[in-house]
């Protein structure tokens, strides 16, 4: 088995073709098969969950829940409409593998979508593109006017009798429709600010009624699921871990990208598929799962796999398989300054702890960074944290903490010597930085 | 206000929903309604939740929370720059210094001339292609280079 190849890419096999998007590709490599068969054979809904359950997909935009799971919340018997929504707002810093599915094979998310909406008893379906790819939201749109043109969308699809549509709902800049309770506020025209749950949306989501919001990713791997069997791609994977996944690699690397591989390859392997830490340089530090995940030295990286169980085991998450790698050159009290005004800057407002706290939070790091910190700053960051977490409607509030608190604890020495110096222990003094 | 092919454009987002959720529409009504003026005055804002029969209040909500829409006048080229950690790592503080010094202008700054705008952006959501920025929302330009930049926004009239 050949990693990174179609032997083990669930989402991106097309990239080796010449008309990698086309309807024309996706059909001819057994695209919209699995619909043909469901439709044609009236495969019950519950038949579906199984062999989803079987695969052990795991929710790929960064919870990692069990996606059969999932479905099975969905009260697929209640009378009035139902929505499936798919969450392409992809804005976790260091994530960049759902645009690429939609640029490179946006029929298979399609057809995964029609097989989720024809699964959960669905109307309709909207996918959530993040505001900043325009360029990929109108090619989405082309999609789905090739797939309506093919009869594999609108009314009786397939001359099956059943009816179902597709749209696509742009964003256009905040992190926080990402959460899928601010997702759903955003398609209804409202400003983005995470619903309390419960009510889940299962029960109360788009417009009030019944919805299930799974990522880009997830809801592209239901096609191969169904064609190959759930078995088949848990096998692809390890136990509990299903498949194969997207992994985004960003940051001091020799080749960044995306690099679809089994769940459960070592990361020694990944970090060698990226082309290596930047040359001259060695590993220090990777953020493993996008910026929310708690950050983890070299070391403890070099031993694990990238599955969620042993991710987590390390104190850290697979989240959205973004790995963010930096080397000898970072000054963690740079990096996780940005990264707190990055939360500070999108926290939604709605909750005290997090509008203030993400806040107070950048300052404090900020004048660290600046050479100005105070002896006491650093169990004031982590007394913050504490009273942010677990005290929000949402997760952005503890996704803000999360980095704080592994920074401090992992690289704790640099946070002192640069109070203690005023400078920088990585070579340069915060005042020579280019940007400050 | 707005041109027959702007309120077309709104039409056809308006057919994605249903019709009694008119104001589903409102975050592409306000984006057509600034491309095709530049910026959304108080009077667009107004006039899009008009269109779309749902208070002016909950429109002005709309354009002020979400960080793509621009509220007062920007340059003809608005360059949003993403800085955010995977970007800063690949190199766009320098892609930053270097366009700030090349346009005379910070960030949240417009050129004399009105030419341009620079602004600091959060994840765009391509860091494997960084450092990037968009033009004017909708046009993405990665894998920047100190040498690449100056021709980019000389390019950009």
């Amino acid at each position: 088995m050949s990693l990174n190849t179609p032997d083990t890419q669930i989402c991106l096999w097309t990239l080796g073709f010449d008309h990698p998007a086309s309807l024309a590709t996706y059909t001819a490599n057994g695209g919209y098969e699995a619909l043909r068969n469901i439709l044609a054979e009236k495969t019950p809904a519950e038949d579906i969950i199984a062999q989803v359950k079987i695969s052990a997909l795991r929710g790929r935009g960064g919870a990692g829940f069990p996606t059969g799971l999932k479905w099975s919340f969905m009260p697929r018997s209640f009378p009035g409409d139902k929505y499936i929504v798919c969450n392409t707002d992809e804005g976790e810093p260091g994530t960049f593998k759902d645009r690429d599915i939609v640029r490179f094979n946006p029929h298979q998310l399609i057809e995964g979508m029609i097989i989720a909406g024809y699964t959960l008893g669905a109307v309709a379906g909207y996918n959530y593109i993040h505001g900043e790819i325009y360029e990929e939201y109108q090619s989405w749109e082309a999609a789905l006017e090739e797939a309506r043109a093919a009869g594999l969308l609108g009314r009786n699809i397939l001359g099956s009798g059943w009816d179902f549509d597709l749209h696509a709902h742009h964003g256009y800049g905040a992190y926080i429709c990402g959460e899928e309770t601010a997702l759903l506020e955003s398609i209804e025209g409202k400003k983005g600010q995470p619903r309390f749950k419960p009510p889940f949306p299962a029960s109360y989501g788009l417009y009030g009624k019944p919805t299930t919001i799974n990522n880009t990713e997830t809801l592209a791997s239901i096609p191969w699921i169904l064609r190959h069997g759930g078995q088949a791609f848990l096998e692809l994977g390890k136990p509990n871990n299903g498949g194969s996944k997207i992994f985004s690699i960003s940051g001091h690397v020799n080749k960044p990208g995306n690099y679809e591989i089994p769940l459960g390859t070592p990361f020694a392997d990944l970090l060698a598929m990226a082309g290596g830490v930047r040359t001259g340089h060695t590993l220090k530090a990777v953020i493993p799962g996008g910026s929310s995940a708690p950050v983890l030295p070299a070391e403890v990286m070099m031993s694990l796999t990238m599955d969620f169980d042993a991710i987590s085991r390390a104190g850290s998450m697979l989240g959205s398989g973004a790995v963010i790698v930096m080397d000898d050159s970072v000054c963690m009290v740079k990096a996780l300054e940005r990264l707190s005004y990055f939360y500070f800057e999108e926290s939604c407002g709605q909750c005290t702890p997090c509008r203030e706290g993400t806040g107070w939070l950048y300052r404090i790091i900020h004048r660290i960074e600046q050479g100005q910190g105070r002896p006491e700053d650093i169990d004031e960051l982590l007394r913050i944290g504490k009273n942010i977490g677990g005290n929000t409607i949402c997760a952005l509030g503890e996704a803000a903490v999360g980095p704080v608190a592994s920074f401090v604890k992992h690289f704790r020495s640099e946070f002192e010597y640069h109070i203690e110096h005023k400078r920088c222990q990585v070579g340069m003094s915060p005042s020579d930085k280019v940007g400050g | 206000m707005l041109s027959a092919a702007s309120l077309a454009q709104i039409d056809h987002e308006l057919t994605k929903y249903p019709p009694e959720q008119k104001q589903s529409a409102v975050m592409s009504a306000l984006r057509i309604a600034q491309t095709e003026l530049g910026w959304l005055s108080r009077d667009t804002i107004e006039f899009v939740a008009h269109y779309l029969d749902m208070p002016a209040i909950a429109a002005y909500e709309v354009a002020t929370f979400y960080n793509m829409y621009d509220l007062a006048p920007v340059g003809r080229n608005k360059i949003t720059l993403c800085t955010n950690l995977p970007c800063q790592l690949q190199g766009a503080d320098q892609i930053a210094a270097q366009m700030q010094a090349r346009l005379g202008i910070g960030f949240g700054e417009t050129t004399a001339d009105g030419r341009y705008t620079l602004k600091e952006g959060e994840c765009m959501g391509a860091c494997g292609h960084g450092p990037l920025c968009l033009h004017n929302n909708h046009k993405m330009h990665d894998h920047l280079t100190p040498e690449s930049v100056g021709k980019l926004l000389d390019d950009m009239k």
